[in-house]
Formats: structure tokens, sequence, C-alpha cells
């Protein structure tokens, strides 16, 4: 038992419920789960192939689903607040292509980079008027943003590429800081600010109290539009950093970067025991759930599984972590 | 009892919410065409008890039988098939769908691929509608409707349905008294025709006009059943709190000093019209009224929640403008909603994180979070309010209703506000806890709070008050002093006059 | 039921002034839209449209979203496409029952899995529409069912009938009229309409949630499969990776379009016919406006968008009634 300053031991059972012992609330948590598979994953692969006993290997495979990892990072905070957003993988797909429309029309790099920044921002306000001004679930926006952004970019591109960027913008995930790969760093970098923020600040405080009772939290004095519209605005800016990497590691953009990853964004925030409900996630989940999946994804491919049958994993992925993360919180909920 | 046996034999029925016990080995009997009270305080565990016999909860502990033979209540579709109806207290409707269709929709009996006869629905309708004497267009979406037709619409499906067991949980807390005296026309109908109906309301003049028999709870025990016609309203009383009216007295008049808040011309269409009143410090001012009468919503609208779309509100005799809580937080005021488990309580985070929920510069005023502040305001605060709990670090979800409301106020406490806004404050706790907060509530006013207290509970409004306001239908209808305070002085401004507003603002 | 269908009516007939208001601008820009040729290529376009469209209408009422409903297609075409392929020999309504049952257990899995773990619709078919995209290459080894696979008879149905208007369009209208009469005739069809409205009551008044649910989801499923095959007909060809990718946007602009409130509890066979008509115009319109495809999607999601401000601000007069305590 842990401390009791009730000075009626007496009387508990008839005012509060007996606390679960310490031991059940550390371990029986989404995110101890996820480590295990970790853990589990890390083991299995190591068997199939020997690469994966190799870290440079694995950080190397990795950069493909990190840009998707560190925008799954807002999207942690923004589903902890209890909402949703669908449409990063648009938004990097519209940004990417503002930004190579801008250099194709003799902006510098960086300008052009500047552009597609702004439209991150621009378009994670957007998503946020719709949904804090003018009171509409983001579920649905984000579906609407989400096809309206992508049939800009192709508007926008067309079904052509456009590349041809100077040599040293390309291929930033082969620039590396020791041996990680410089993508592979903003994430890490990424998490460990993300996770304070959500941690110790009031404001990361806040969003749980926020995605836990919306109601309460108003009138608790929260200022929970404003925080949920500066969300959105996060959500938009990573978005275009993460269309920005991927510009640089495909060495051009396309109306159809990123596609489908909203799933993959969702994904890797629900395997590392975030709730779908709103008001309990970390982003240490999420960023153990962005090596599980690493593995997992590189693990099938040497496995000589096909990139498209791969599909049926991801989905039933999925639904079972929707379904095992809740039932983890329905067992701490009564 | 007489040559019949009951219709309903409950033995030993208790039930627990989250390890507290609402309801304890609760025995009753209720006969073949008698009309049957439950009365009780909020959260006595009456309504708890009817909402077994309809299969909303299941029983802890305990056994059923109807008619004699045991059964299990698992599902409301279940009760509906044993022919027991509960008329909810508020009323349940589907507001896309028509009245006609409310009124039938999930009705026992019906085949689910069975055709729904549109004429015939409607042609019954009507005659229902008829029945209460309501004249409403049973074409016409539920969405629009009055919550007093609402409830209308809620009893006439009762009336459909051809029950054995009718339950009225508070059917009359948004009716007129002529649509009350139709409904005790309808229920004396239906007792004749050897129904049972189980009644619970608050007003003891509605007992006495329609129930032959009343049982009492008190704090999840039932205390006593009897002749409604063998007890007197102070013995009736005296058995729900569990002690002397008079042991609940003010407190004494005390120092009232300057005016801290005051409102004028408050006005949000379709909520609330022409509100103007003053609250001073050091004085409790009562605001009473009809469930829906808008009390809630002036509430909201002066901290900020929902703000009016025109008047004035003053702090200090300054004018002030509040669009969000945080403006009136800075103002120094404080609100206990009415609704403590959605607008109140962070369930599943802890205590500690639940009590300093209002005062982030405290607990962290650059921005990062002082664990070792905020577990020290959150244990003082325990130790000031004896919260009874296990560690600051448990959910809030896993304390009793009148812990979490002690915590919730020790959330405001810790904001230092000058002016209190308390919007039924005491709903649904225990009565030794109850005792408490009436006490924290004077000693606030003493130490020159203004409070503004909103509360159904008439008792509690005339022990706590310094005065009176009371609102119908949107407005203000009376501001009663104390010395001039009763329950039929607060119901008869409290009871709409529908149509014709000839009072209006009281302080004006 | 006739306050409903005028409130419904009226929203419908927003609906209809919309169309005929963008079928005479186009018309003025482009005068050779406004002829019968046009009417027809609109018409042969909208069946897959709205055959899934029926089905994710009554998702909609529900409560709930269905965003697998473009790989249940694909899985469905591609199931029947190889039975047409393997099997040349076996009579055409094999083929179209084994799209119809296979759409049928794909939805039923997706209506299991969300109420049985009481997990949001969204999210779960989010996971399915990948989970039963990856199922189909995995089943068709990622091969394409070609034209010559696909029975001449098939291909017919996409041109002609008896009465000389092509069988998909005249079974695509059937649907639609049997959704009608299920939904506004039958108890289950209002208890749909019910739960959407107001699904913590629905318990309490004694309608069964989870069968109703499960079986709006198995239907949507079932007629994802019956679009299956009809693209199957009108297309010549099933690919793995091309059918059906993206339809679910299609269909659900088309739905919200046609005035079905993504809160539930509202919406009706003749607005989903009018959205649905509405998208293909909108199709149609393109070309002969001299406008790139590309534009298409883009202005889906914006219709989308505005769709809901219009839903929105709907709803806020409906709440101001609702405030209003009109004396009795």
């Amino acid at each position: 038992m842990s401390t009791i300053e009730s000075p009626r031991p007496a009387v508990i059972l008839r005012e509060a419920a007996k606390p679960r012992p310490r031991w059940q609330v550390i371990l029986v948590r989404p995110e101890t789960v996820t480590f295990l598979l970790l853990i589990i994953a890390t083991i299995v692969a190591t068997r199939l192939s020997p690469f994966f006993a190799d870290l440079g290997f694995i950080l190397e495979s990795s950069t493909y689903y990190v840009e998707f990892a560190i925008v799954a990072l807002v999207l942690t905070i923004v589903i902890i607040s209890g909402e949703i957003d669908l449409s990063p993988a648009a938004q990097m797909a519209l940004s990417a292509c503002l930004f190579g429309t801008a250099y194709r029309a003799g902006a510098p790099i960086p300008v052009a980079i500047l552009v597609s920044l702004v439209s991150g921002l621009a378009m994670g306000a957007f998503n946020a008027f719709f949904i804090t001004v003018l009171r509409l679930p983001s579920i649905i926006v984000t579906i609407g943003t989400l096809i309206l952004y992508r049939g800009l970019a192709q508007v926008l591109a067309g079904d052509k590429s456009i590349g041809s960027f100077p040599g040293w913008f390309v291929g930033i995930d082969y620039r590396m800081i020791g041996i990680v790969p410089v993508p592979v760093m903003i994430f890490i970098i990424a998490s460990v600010l993300l996770g304070l923020f959500l941690g110790i600040t009031i404001l990361g405080r806040q969003i749980y109290q926020i995605g836990t009772s919306e109601v309460a939290a108003i009138h608790a004095g929260i200022r929970v539009r404003r925080i949920k519209f500066g969300l959105f605005l996060a959500s938009g800016l990573t978005s275009s950093i993460a269309g920005l990497l991927t510009a640089s590691r495909l060495g051009s953009v396309r109306y159809d970067l990123a596609s489908g990853g909203e799933l993959t964004m969702v994904l890797i925030v629900m395997l590392g025991g975030t709730y779908i409900f709103g008001g309990r996630g970390s982003i240490l989940g999420t960023f153990l759930a962005a090596w599980l999946l690493v593995i997992i994804a590189t693990g099938m491919t040497v496995a000589n599984i096909a990139i498209n049958a791969q599909l049926t994993v991801m989905g039933l992925l999925l639904i079972v972590s929707i379904i095992a993360t809740n039932a983890i919180y329905a067992r701490s909920q009564r | 009892m007489s040559a019949t046996g009951p219709l309903v034999s409950a033995r030993g029925i208790s039930k627990s919410f989250g390890g507290v016990e609402v309801l304890r080995n609760v025995d009753l009997d209720l006969m073949p065409g008698e009309v049957h009270a439950l009365l009780g305080e909020n959260g006595a565990g009456k309504s708890t008890f009817s909402k077994i016999l309809a299969g909303v909860h299941k029983p802890t502990r305990g056994t059923l039988s109807l008619a004699g033979q045991p059964v299990e209540i698992p599902s409301p579709i279940a009760a509906q098939r044993l022919g027991i109806t509960l008329i909810h207290q508020e009323p349940i409707s589907f507001p896309d769908l028509s009245v006609a269709e409310n009124l039938v929709i999930g009705q026992v009996g019906a085949r689910p691929l069975g055709r729904v006869r549109w004429a015939a629905l409607a042609q019954e309708a009507k005659r229902l509608m008829a029945l209460l004497d309501v004249p409403i267009d049973v074409t016409k979406p539920m969405r629009g409707l009055s919550i007093a037709d609402q409830q209308m619409v809620e009893i006439a499906r009762a009336l459909a349905s051809d029950s054995r067991l009718i339950i009225m949980d508070e059917p009359t807390a948004a009716l007129t008294p002529k649509e009350v005296e139709t409904l005790f026309k309808i229920v004396r109908r239906l007792r004749e025709e050897g129904r049972t109906i189980v009644f619970i309301s608050h007003r003891l003049e509605e007992v006495r006009a329609i129930c032959d028999r009343v049982s009492i709870f008190r704090d999840g025990d039932r205390i006593e059943t009897a002749w409604t016609a063998d007890l007197s309203d102070a013995e009736i009383i005296r058995r729900m709190i569990g002690r002397p009216v008079a042991d609940y007295l003010h407190r004494g008049t005390s120092h009232v000093g300057a005016v801290a808040l005051s409102v004028r011309d408050l006005t949000l269409p379709g909520r609330f019209e022409g509100i103007s009143f003053d609250v001073r410090k050091g004085e409790i001012v009562g605001l009473g009224g009809l469930v829906g009468a808008g009390r809630t919503d002036v509430a909201r609208a002066i901290f900020g929640v929902a703000p009016a779309s025109s008047g004035t509100i003053s702090v200090d005799g300054k004018p002030v403008t509040i669009n969000e809580p945080s403006d009136a937080i800075a103002l120094r005021i404080a609100f206990v909603p009415e609704d403590r488990a959605i607008a109140g309580i962070f369930r599943s985070l802890p205590v500690e994180t639940n009590i300093t929920a209002a005062v982030p510069e405290k607990i962290a005023p650059r921005g990062i979070i002082r664990r070792a502040t905020e577990k020290l305001l959150a244990s003082q605060s325990v130790e000031k309010l004896s919260i009874r709990l296990a560690s600051v670090r448990q959910p809030i979800g896993e304390l009793s209703g009148g812990n979490q409301q002690k915590a919730i106020l020790a959330r405001w406490l810790l904001s230092d506000p000058e002016i209190l806004i308390l919007d039924e404050p005491t709903r649904g706790i225990d009565i030794g806890v109850k005792a408490e907060f009436y006490d924290m509530i004077g000693e606030l006013a003493a130490s020159g709070r203004a409070i503004l207290l909103i509360s159904s509970e008439l008792p509690e409004l005339l022990a706590l008050s310094d005065r009176i306001l009371v609102m119908s239908e949107g407005r203000l209808t009376a501001d009663i002093p104390r010395a001039e305070a009763s329950q039929e002085a607060i119901m008869f401004a409290a009871v709409p006059r529908s149509g014709r507003h000839t009072v209006s603002g009281a302080a004006a | 039921m006739s306050s409903i269908a005028r409130l419904l009516r009226a929203r419908e007939a927003g609906i209809l002034v919309m169309l005929v208001l963008f079928a005479l601008v186009v018309g003025l820009i482009q005068p050779r839209f406004l002829t019968a040729e046009t009417l027809r290529i609109v018409l042969l376009a909208v069946p897959l449209i709205m055959v899934a469209a029926m089905g994710q209408m009554m998702v909609l009422v529900a409560r709930h979203v269905d965003l697998s409903i473009g790989s249940i297609l694909g899985f469905s075409a591609i199931a029947a496409g190889m039975i047409f392929r393997d099997h040349p020999d076996w009579p055409l309504f094999i083929g179209f029952g084994v799209a119809l049952l296979s759409g049928a257990l794909l939805g039923l899995f997706n209506g299991l899995v969300v109420t049985l773990f009481k997990l949001p619709s969204i999210i779960v078919t989010l996971g399915t529409l990948s989970l039963y995209r990856g199922l189909l290459f995995i089943l068709s080894g990622s091969k394409q069912i070609d034209p010559n696979d696909i029975p001449e008879p098939l291909i017919k149905m996409a041109q002609t009938s008896p009465i000389d208007i092509p069988w998909i369009v005249i079974i695509a209208f059937g649907v639609a009229l049997a959704t009608h009469v299920f939904l506004t005739y039958s108890q289950i069809g209002r208890q749909i309409y019910a739960i959407g409205s107001n699904p913590a009551a629905a318990p309490l008044r004694g309608i069964r949630v989870m069968p109703v649910t499960i079986l709006v989801f198995t239907l949507s499923g079932a007629l994802a499969g019956l679009a299956g095959i009809i693209y199957a007909a009108r297309f010549g060809y099933v690919n793995p990776g091309i059918t059906g990718v993206g339809f679910e946007f299609t269909v659900i602009a088309a739905v919200v379009i046609g005035g079905v409130s993504i809160n539930g509890g509202v919406g009706s066979v003749a607005g989903t016919v009018l959205g649905v008509l509405f998208l293909g115009a909108v199709q149609v319109a393109l070309p002969i406006l001299g406008v790139s495809g590309f534009w298409q999607n883009a202005i889906y999601g914006g219709i989308i968008l505005i769709a809901l401000v219009i839903d929105r601000t709907v709803r806020q007069g409906g709440l101001r009634g609702l405030l209003a305590r009109g004396g009795a």
C-alpha cells in the first residue's frame, strides 16, 4: 500500500474504493506491452536474419518510417487531447508539392522551404478553424481536408514528379550524426522534447485534462479551444517538415507522396498504447511503437513478404492494438 | 396484507457502484392496484432501486419476484417483456424521429421485419395524446418539444405499453399544475385498472394527493413503509433526513458587506431574460426554481461557460467582460457545477491533479509543474476538508460522490475566490457529508465571500440562504427575504404561469 | 412522419436546386452539356457510387462510418473475377453471389469488431481498409483480371437491357428503392434512425443496438460487393492495386452532399440519390468545361467541407428550436 492520509482506515471501504497495488499501476500499462513486443520482435527478427543484430541496419531501414513517426509524435498529443487528425499525410504531400512548385518556378531552396512550412501552418489553421471555431468533429473534418489537400497536390503537380533539386538538398537520410541518420536524430530529439512537454509542463497536463473531460476542463478555466488550435497548427507544421524530409529522401515530389500514411501514423500511435478516446497515452509509447513497426516491417521485407501483402498485417495490427489498449484501460477503470 | 399477493417482492436488494454501496438490503412489496411513493433525498437510493426494477441496473445481491415467480431482469427489454415500464426523470427521446414514432419504437411485440403502418401509428398516437389532453402534433419531430411536452410523450408511451408496473421517476418536475392534474387523473384510472404505480417525487403534497403508501429511503436503506395517511409531513421529513429539520437551521445573520457581484438585464434568448440581482459580501443568496427554469444557464453565463448575449455583470462595482471561464477565475469567481461527473471531475486522473486544476500558476509558476508544491497543496486541501481517500495519487473516480464533490470545492478554494457560485452542491451526496457541506458553506460566507447557491432542495435553500431568488421559465419571479421565505412562497413563484409573464426582474 | 418528411424534403429540395443550378451554369458555358447524351453518361457513371452510397448512408444514419468499402469493392470484384476466369462455364449469378457474399462477410467483420469491442468505427474501418486490401493482393496473387476474362454477358449489362436502359442503372435504382422501403417501412429501418439519433437511449427503449448495428455494416459490405461486380461490368477489368482505391471518399462525399448528417439520425434515400447524381454531374462536367480531371478530388474534398458547414447550420436552427420553451 502507498501512503495513507486517511485518519480512519475503517471507513475507507465505504468512502472510496481501494487503490490498485503499485506494481499493477506500473506494469499493466500499454507502454509496457509495447516494450515487451519490441523485445520479442527484435529477438525473432535476429533469429530470422543476422542483419538485425546490426544497429546500423535497423537505423538505415528506419528512414522510410521515421517521417511518419515524427508526425505520429504530434498526432499522439492530438489524440490525447480527444481529437484526431487524419490529414497529415495529405498535408505532407501538398506542402512538398508546393515546395517543388516554388523551386521549379525559380525560388531558391530556402524560400521554397519557407513556402512549404507556411503552407503547413496554413493547412493546420484551416483544420483548426473548422474544429475549434465551427466546432465540427475533427474526425470527419480531417477526412474532408485529407481529400482536399491531396486533391490540391494533384492539381499542382498533375501526375508528374517534380525533381532535380540541388545535390545538397537531396539524400538527408544518408547524412549521419555518428551512426544515426539525420531524420532519425530529428525523431529522437523531437521525442525527448515532446515527451518532456507532455510530462512536466502545465500545458501538457492540461492536454490530458482536456482529453479526459473537455467539459470539466472548460469549467476549470482551461483554454481548451486555444490549446486545440495550437495542436492542429503544430500538426500542420510537423507534417510540412516531414514532407520536406520525404522530398529530400526521394529527390523528387509527387502528389501521391506519403499516400496511405494516415494509416501508418494512426497505427504507430495506437500501437504505442494511446487511448483512442483521449486522456491517456504517452510519447514514450509512440517512440517504442515506431521502432516496433520498423522491426516488423523490415522483418517482413527481409522475409520476402510482398509490400502489398504487408498491408494485411498493418491493418490487423491496428485493430488488435486498439482492442488490447482498450482492454487494458477498461481494466483500470471502473 | 390483502387477498392477492404482491405484484413485486424485492428481498435483500443491494447495489454497489465502484465499491461504493448505494443500496443496502432493501426489502419491498408492491401491491397490485396501489400507487406507491418512494421518498428520500437525492442519492438516497430510490432512483437506483427503480432502475433495478426496470432492468437498467443489475442488483449486486438480492432477489426479485413478480406475481410470486422469482425473476431476473437483466435488461430494459426484459423489463418491458415482463410488463414493467420506467418513465425516466429526464425524458429520453430520439430527437430526429416523430413524436408518434417515439411513442412506439422498440415496443415489445413488434416484429423486427414487421411493417411500420404510418397511418395507424399516427391514429394511435393522436388518441394517446388526446387522453393526456396535450395538443402536440404527433407528426412533428421530437426535436423542438419543450421538456414538459417530452415528459408527457414519455408518459403516453408508458400508457401505450400496457404495463403492469409503471415507475414514474419525478414525472412532475417540469410540469405545470394543470398538466400535473391531468397526470393524476390518469394515474387514478391506471390504479382502478389494477396496475401498480411507483411514484417518485420530492413534493409531499403530490404524494398526499395520489399515493396509497410511502416507502422512505435514506442513504441506501429503506427506512420505513407506511400508509400515507399514517405519517405527518414532519414525520416523513424527519425520516428522510434522519434528524430534526431544526438542526439545519441557519447560522444566524452574519455581517453582510458591500455588493460583490451584480448582474443587470442579463439575457440569453431561449434560456433566460432580463435577469438582475446583487450578491453582497458575506451573503448567501439562494436561487430556486423548477428543473429547466434557467438557473444553471444564468450561472454558466456569469462564469463564462456560455456567456449571455446582452446585459452587464459587475464585480465590486466595476463592469467586467467575461467571455470564458478563465476571465471569471481572474476576477476571483468560482463555480461548482451541477453535473459533477461531467463538468466537475477528471475521472481517471489522480485526486491531486483534480484539486490543482484551476490554479496552474500556483503549481507551475514558470510553466513547469512542481510536483512537491502540487502534492503539498493537495494534501493540505484533503486535510482541511477531511476528504476521505487512500492516496492523493488515486484516480478521483474511485472516491465516493461526497468526497469527489469535496475535492471540487477544494479546487475552487485554492483559487481563493471572492464570489462562489454553487450549483446543486449536495446532489447525490451522503447525508453525513451533506451536513459538512452546510457548515463549510456557512463558514465561507462568514469569512466575507459572496455566495450564490442554486438548489432544488427547498429545505436546503431555506436553511442556508439570507435571501432567496426564484426563477421560472427563464425569468426571475421573486426575491424573498429570509424572514418571509417558506416552501409555499418559493413554489408559488417557481410554478410557470404559461404565456403570462406578469412578474419580472425583482431587483430592479 | 409527414413533418420529418417535410424537413428532409426541404433538404432534398435544396440539393435539387443546387443540381439544377449547376447544370444550368455549366450549360450556359458549354451548351452541349444540356443534352440527352450527357444524361446518359451521368446515368452510366453513377450506379457504382449509388449502390455503395445506399450502404454508407445507413452506416452514417446509425452514427458510424465505413472507410473500408473501397477495399471491399476491390476484394469482391477480384473474387468474382477469379470465378469468371477460372470457371468460364459457371452461370453469371454465381459471380454475383460470390461478390455479395464476400462483401457481406467483410462488412460483418467490421460490424463485429465495432460492436463487440465498442470501438470507433472510423479507426476500425481504417484498419480493415488496409487489411482487406492486403487480403485481396494475397487472394489475387497481385494479378489483374483481364478484359477477356470478364464474361461478355456481364459487360453487356453495363450497356443495355430489354428496355434499353443498361442493367446496372436498373440495378442501382432498384437498390435505392429497396433501401427506401426498408428504411421507411420496417421496424429495423426505423430503429437504425433511432440508434443514430440517440445511441444512449436506444437500449433503454428496448432496441437491440448490437445486432442492428452489425446488420448495417453487413449491408454496407454487401452493397460494396455488389458495386464490385458493377465495376467489373463497367470497366471490363479488375486490378488489385487500382480497383476501389479512394472509392470510400467519393461515396462519403456523395452521401454527405445528399444531406445525410454525420451526427446520425438524419438522411434519406432521395437525398442520397440526388447527392450521387450531383457528383456524377460534376464528374462529367469537368472535361466538358475543359477543367483538368486532377481537380476532381480537390472539389470532392471542398464539397464535403461545405456540406458539413451547411449541416451544422441546419442543426443549430434545430437546436434553437429545442431551447425555446413553447407554452403548452
